[in-house]
This record gives C-alpha cells, sequence and structure tokens, in this order.
C-alpha cells in the first residue's frame, strides 16, 4: 500500500457518493429501539420507488442524542434533517419528502446548544461514516496520520509531538500520554505490547463503546501508531463482552485493515509489522485496572498486583507494557494530522483537547457530547442537557463513576478539566455524567455505589474487600434510620482508612462516593441520624 | 482415495458440541493464556460450565482443575449452573438506579418469587441484573433473550415475562 493507493481508495469512494444521503444510527441505543428495521424499510422503499441511483441509505454510528433514538439524518442538497424516533412505519413518508416536502415526523433542530456546543474530534466521523466499510474511514482522511507517521517522522519524533500535544488519559486518571509513551518507548526489551483498554466498566459511561461502534478503524490507527512510537509489534484490544456490537465491528475492521496491508507485516511498506488481537472480558469492573486487565488478558484471574514495577517497564508477560483507554487512542490520528500545536490549543491550561461524555439521568437530552475542556457544567447540564424533565430542578451530578464524587449544583459554574473536578472531591473518570435531581436521595446513591464496589472487589487486599462490605452495612444501617451518630463516625475513619491502604485504584476511591455526598450532602446524613434519636425517645 | 489423514473421524463422545469446542482448542494452540476465550466458547455451547467440562478444558489445556475453576468462577459471566429457556437482564447500572431500576427488580422478583441470579423452578426464566448495559441514553433497559429496550418500567417488564412464567407459552 503506498499513499497514492490510499488516497485513490477516499477519491473513488468520494466519488462515488450518491447526491441524497440517508444515514440511520445503528449504534447500540438506537438498535434496541429497532433502527435495524428502520434501514431496512428505507433501502426497500428506496429500491421500489427506483431512486438508487440518486440516494443511497448507510448505516452509521453514535448521532449522539439517545434519548429520541432511533435517529435517521438526510441529507439532500438543499440542506440536513435530522428525523427522531423514526418507526418502521416512517420510511415511506421519509422517501415521500426527499424532495423538500414536510412529513408528520418530528425533526431535531440542529442548531440547539445540544449540538452547537461539542466540538468534534474524537466523534468527528461519528454519524457520518458507516463504521463497517474502511472506505468511508479512508475517505475521510482514515490513515493518512500512520502514512506519515511511518513514512516522515522517527518514534522519537512521534513521542515528541504526542508530549507536546498536552493530552492526557482519557481513562480518567489524566497521566500525560507523553510522558507514558517514552517511559515505554525507553524501556530496553525484544518484545514490547500496546493495550487498549476497553473495558468500560463504569455504570453509566458509554463513551468508549460509541467510539468503538461508530469509527473502530480511528483506534486500530492510533494504536497503530503508538505501537511504532514505543517499538511494539504486537496490540490487545481488551473488550468487555456486554459489548457484543462494538466486537463484532472491531473484528471487521481488524480485518478489513489486514487486507489492505494497514495491519500486519511491513505496513505501507515500511520494515514495522504490527498486529492487533481482540480480548474479551467476561464480567468483571476490576479488569478496568491496568494490571488485572493484563492478568485477565494472560488469561489469569483478574487480580491486581503492586506497582511498581509499572506496565511500562514489566507488563504483560514482564514484557514492557503500553496501556491507554479507547478515547485516548482515538485522539491520536487527529493529533499528527493536524498537529500538536492544533491540539493544545483546545481546552484550559492543564487539561488539552476535548472530552466526551456520556450525559444521563434525570435531564431531558440524554446521549453522547464531546466538548472542549474547561466547559462548564452548568452549560453541560442547562443548555446542552436542556435541564431536569417535568420541572424538576438539579440536585447533583455524578461524575467519574463509582471511583467518583457527585458534585452539588451550587458548584455547576466549575470549568470541566482534570484539576477542578479531584478539587471538588469528585474525578474526571472516563466520562460518565449522570445527574441527579430533588428525588434523589444522596446517602442512597452512595450505597449503592459502595454495593458496587463490594460486589466487584476482586477480594486480595483486605481492607477493601472487608471495609466495603462494612462501609455497605453501614450505609444500609443509616437508610434503616438505625444508625447514631458512632456509626457516621465509623463510616468516616472507615472511608480513610480504605482509601489509604488499598491495593489497587478500586478499593483505594471505593470512598469517594460517600466522601463526596459527605462533603456535600452532610444534612442528609444527619436527617437519618435525627429519626433514629426521635425513634428511641418515644 | 482417501488416505488415513484426510478422513475426519467423528468425536468419540459424539457430542459434536465437544468437537467444536476441541476445535477452538486447537485453534489457540492449546495455549493456557487462551483460557477465557475457551470457556467463552465452551459456555457458549453448552449454555453454562458444568464440572466435567472444566476438568476436560483443564486436562486439554495441562491446567490444574484448581486454577480453571478459579477463572471460572472470578468472571461474572460465567455461569455454573444451567440457564433458564428465557432470561430477562435487568440494568442496575447509575443512569438506570436513578430512573427507577430498582422498583422493576423488585416488581420482576415478586412476580416471578425468584431472586435476581436465580432461575425459576420451571427452568423457563433466568432472572439476571447487569452492572451496566451502556444503554445509559435509553434507561432503564432490560435485555430479554438478548434484545435491548429501553425506557422500561414495571408492568412493561412483568408484561413481557407473564407469558414465559406460564409454562413456556410465548
Amino acid at each position: 500500500m503506498e499513499l497514492n493507493e490510499l488516497l485513490a481508495i477516499a477519491k473513488q469512494e468520494r466519488s462515488q457518493a450518491k447526491p441524497v444521503q440517508i444515514r440511520c444510527c445503528t449504534a447500540a441505543g438506537c438498535l434496541s429501539g429497532n433502527a435495524e428495521g428502520v434501514k431496512h424499510e428505507l433501502e426497500a422503499g428506496i429500491k421500489a420507488e427506483g431512486l438508487e441511483k440518486d440516494v443511497e441509505v448507510s448505516g452509521v454510528g453514535c448521532m449522539r442524542l439517545c434519548c429520541q433514538g432511533p435517529l435517521v439524518q438526510v441529507d439532500t442538497p438543499a440542506g440536513s434533517k435530522l428525523y427522531e424516533k423514526v418507526t418502521t412505519q416512517d420510511a415511506f413518508a421519509i422517501i415521500e419528502a426527499l424532495d423538500g416536502g414536510k412529513t408528520h415526523i418530528s425533526e431535531i433542530d440542529l442548531s440547539q446548544p445540544f449540538f452547537s456546543y461539542q466540538k468534534p474530534i474524537v466523534l468527528e466521523n461519528s454519524g457520518k461514516i458507516d463504521p463497517e466499510k474502511i472506505q468511508a474511514y479512508i475517505a475521510a482522511k482514515g490513515y493518512q496520520a500512520l502514512y506519515h507517521v511511518l513514512r516522515e517522522m522517527t518514534p522519537g519524533e512521534v513521542v515528541e509531538s504526542i508530549s507536546h500535544s498536552g493530552l492526557r488519559g482519557r481513562g480518567g486518571a489524566g497521566y500525560p500520554t507523553g510522558v507514558k509513551w517514552a517511559t515505554v518507548a525507553k524501556a530496553k526489551s525484544d518484545r514490547k505490547f500496546v493495550i487498549c483498554n476497553a473495558d468500560e466498566g463504569d455504570p453509566g459511561a458509554f463513551m468508549d463503546r460509541s467510539v468503538l461502534e461508530s469509527d473502530p478503524h480511528r483506534v486500530l490507527e492510533g494504536m497503530a501508531i503508538a505501537a511504532y512510537a514505543v517499538g511494539a509489534n504486537q496490540g490487545y484490544i481488551y473488550v468487555r463482552a456486554e459489548y457484543p456490537v462494538a466486537i463484532r465491528r472491531l473484528q471487521t475492521a481488524i480485518h478489513q485493515a489486514q487486507r489492505l496491508g494497514l495491519l500486519g507485516s511491513q505496513i505501507f511498506e515500511s520494515p514495522f509489522d504490527f498486529k492487533i488481537d481482540i480480548r474479551i472480558g467476561a464480567g468483571a469492573y476490576v479488569c478496568g485496572e491496568e494490571t488485572a486487565l493484563m492478568a485477565s488478558i494472560e488469561g489469569k484471574r483478574g487480580l491486581p498486583h503492586p506497582r511498581p514495577p509499572y506496565p511500562a517497564e514489566s507488563g504483560l508477560w514482564g514484557h514492557p507494557t503500553l496501556i491507554n483507554n479507547v478515547e485516548t487512542f482515538a485522539n491520536i490520528a487527529p493529533i499528527i494530522r493536524n498537529g500538536a500545536d492544533w491540539f493544545a490549543s483546545i481546552g484550559t491550561e492543564k487539561s488539552k483537547g476535548t472530552k466526551v461524555f456520556a450525559l444521563a439521568g434525570k435531564i431531558r437530552n440524554t446521549g453522547l457530547i464531546e466538548v472542549p475542556m474547561g466547559t462548564s457544567l452548568r452549560q453541560i447540564v442547562e443548555e446542552m442537557g436542556g435541564g431536569v424533565p417535568d420541572g424538576g430542578t438539579a440536585k447533583a451530578v455524578q461524575t467519574g463513576g463509582p471511583s467518583g464524587g457527585c458534585i452539588p449544583a451550587s458548584a455547576f459554574d466549575t470549568p470541566v478539566d482534570y484539576e477542578s473536578l479531584t478539587n471538588l472531591g469528585s474525578m474526571m473518570g472516563s466520562g460518565g455524567m449522570i445527574v441527579m435531581d430533588d428525588s434523589t436521595n444522596m446517602v442512597d446513591v452512595a450505597r449503592f455505589f459502595m454495593e458496587f464496589c463490594m460486589d466487584e472487589s476482586c477480594g486480595k487486599c483486605i481492607p477493601c474487600r472487608v471495609g466495603t462490605v462494612q462501609m455497605h452495612g453501614l450505609l444500609t444501617k443509616l437508610m434503616q434510620g438505625k444508625a447514631t451518630q458512632a456509626d457516621l463516625a465509623l463510616l468516616e475513619e472507615l472511608c480513610d482508612m480504605v482509601k489509604n491502604t488499598s491495593l489497587c485504584g478500586l478499593g483505594q476511591s471505593a470512598p469517594n462516593p460517600v466522601l463526596s455526598t459527605l462533603r456535600y450532602f452532610r444534612q442528609e446524613y444527619v436527617e437519618l441520624i435525627q429519626e433514629y434519636l426521635e425513634l428511641i425517645k418515644d | 482415495m482417501t488416505t488415513a489423514s484426510t478422513v475426519v473421524l467423528p468425536h468419540p463422545s459424539g457430542d459434536k458440541r465437544l468437537k467444536m469446542l476441541d476445535a477452538t482448542m486447537k485453534r489457540h494452540q492449546y495455549q493456557q493464556d487462551a483460557l477465557i476465550e475457551i470457556l467463552h466458547k465452551a459456555q457458549e455451547l453448552y449454555g453454562y460450565l458444568e464440572n466435567d467440562l472444566l476438568l476436560y478444558i483443564a486436562h486439554k489445556l495441562k491446567l490444574p482443575p484448581s486454577r480453571v475453576y478459579g477463572v471460572a468462577t472470578f468472571y461474572h459471566l460465567f455461569s455454573l449452573a444451567p440457564q433458564g429457556v428465557h432470561s430477562c437482564v435487568l440494568c442496575t447500572g447509575t443512569a438506570c438506579y436513578v430512573k427507577g431500576a430498582q422498583a422493576i427488580l423488585a416488581n420482576v422478583e415478586k412476580m416471578a418469587h425468584i431472586r435476581a441470579g436465580e432461575t425459576t423452578t420451571n427452568g423457563q426464566l433466568s432472572l439476571l441484573t447487569a452492572r451496566c448495559l451502556g444503554a445509559c441514553g435509553i434507561a432503564p433497559a432490560v435485555v430479554f433473550d438478548g434484545t435491548v429496550l429501553g425506557n422500561q418500567t414495571p408492568e412493561s417488564v412483568c408484561d413481557r415475562i407473564q407469558g414465559w412464567l406460564e409454562n413456556g407459552t410465548q
């Protein structure tokens, strides 16, 4: 494969594009609303009307506004329309209206803040291209960054470029990606590995799944660039078994890339070989922790082990290993393509670029958003999300999953970046953002997350194994209104202990939801104790 | 004229599923680190992992049975008991929790007289919970026999499984 061949594929794909495009969202959310059936009906309808010459129906990735799915976008030379909640019966009406007529199906206003505030980098192709067609990705400038890297840059220059861009780990901890790459690149070993962590276990997070389902090639390209930069020849993608659609599309993508020689041996006629295999998880939250994930890839129980040694020195089978999250890899190709300075100009001083969030909970517009770092929570919740439905008021936003915390409405003006969220006692996390309203009891939320950590604790270290059970017991006691002041003191003491003595991130961050609700909603805890005091009095 | 090497012998057990499992192990070259992939395949073929099957896999991969059993029990998705004819998986992720998944779970448990993780006595329904399906945009989400449906209510879920409970009428 040479550059001119790549460009020829892109050119051919573009020249074949028909003037009218009907795009059906086929990401998991819309699929559950029978998006597949809608697509079939549209295809059959176009055939019956004899419009195949001018109209193309294709399945694309996530179109963001999941709550209104299945979504269908129609692009004609006259303009674009986005239809919501499309059923199979609506297909005929959509085809009827291709000449600019009106339909009874409600349309989504594409100029509303939910869409206009977004800045797509990771999701630039999401909802635009067919994820199961490598030609569509190539037509969208795909694999050009890989070519440029392999033919015109040294591994050192690639690492330098990523460092300069200021990209930080999108898995949640925010470790500078360039530093991580440099460490693995420096490590001396005849074998190195690159792992993509797609074990998106945080409840309430579905960004990685959407990226894999909507634009799998972007992740493969990012991994290949990373492998070249650090000197690895083998990559693994560790995906949750709960994401069958993503797994299927990744397999298709790997297969297509191998056929075109974009993965495999001597990519782009360079001496660089790179192979990617998929490893499927089996439902253990702790496997999102990097050392546990590696144990799982080796076919063992997913138990974490103490660091150091860090994976960058001794990882998979004892070899230096680079582990990054899906979204981190998805950012790589655009950084190479548009330059590190371009990326560094987006976002805040310490957090560069954009972040994809999964917006869910008690909010009008649920779905996927990608916003520049530093966008305030208020803008996200009130303007993009459209506030709480049924006239309720937002009470808190939960970010970072079970390791994160709840941010109260009084702090909604905070810009979203790694440091600000950490200062608020929460964390960026992988990007789940769940809005809670007045009807949500914060102590119960803390108990919900504690139950999660209790179930998911792998049992290797005592503070986490026993501590989470005890904390869950205390929170349950509180909810039953049987707790005393002493129980609350004990809970706080346990939080401190579990946080500081657990072996891995799961245990260390398990108390976070309790600590953050105690910090901002202590009143709710106190009220539950009051109830008990009054009960004894009677 | 076929030579002995090209004749495909039937599996000695006469069980086609075992032959498929063997093919999977062979494809992974009996590598011990492919254990999880092989367990996935075994569960797909048999529906659950019985002890004899785990012993067989351990023997083939030259692993101690304790290690295979340890892995099978560590991961939530591996089931060591037979599953019902139908499955109903309730998502209990954060978004579904905020939107009332607990009430759905309580109602279904009451109606089917089983707890989450159990199978009804007539073997018709397995009730399971998932940590998060990643379908938060359409919470609360429920999976009926592999089909995800969003925006569920206790009534809509109970309606769907009612037929299954009555001895498997569709």
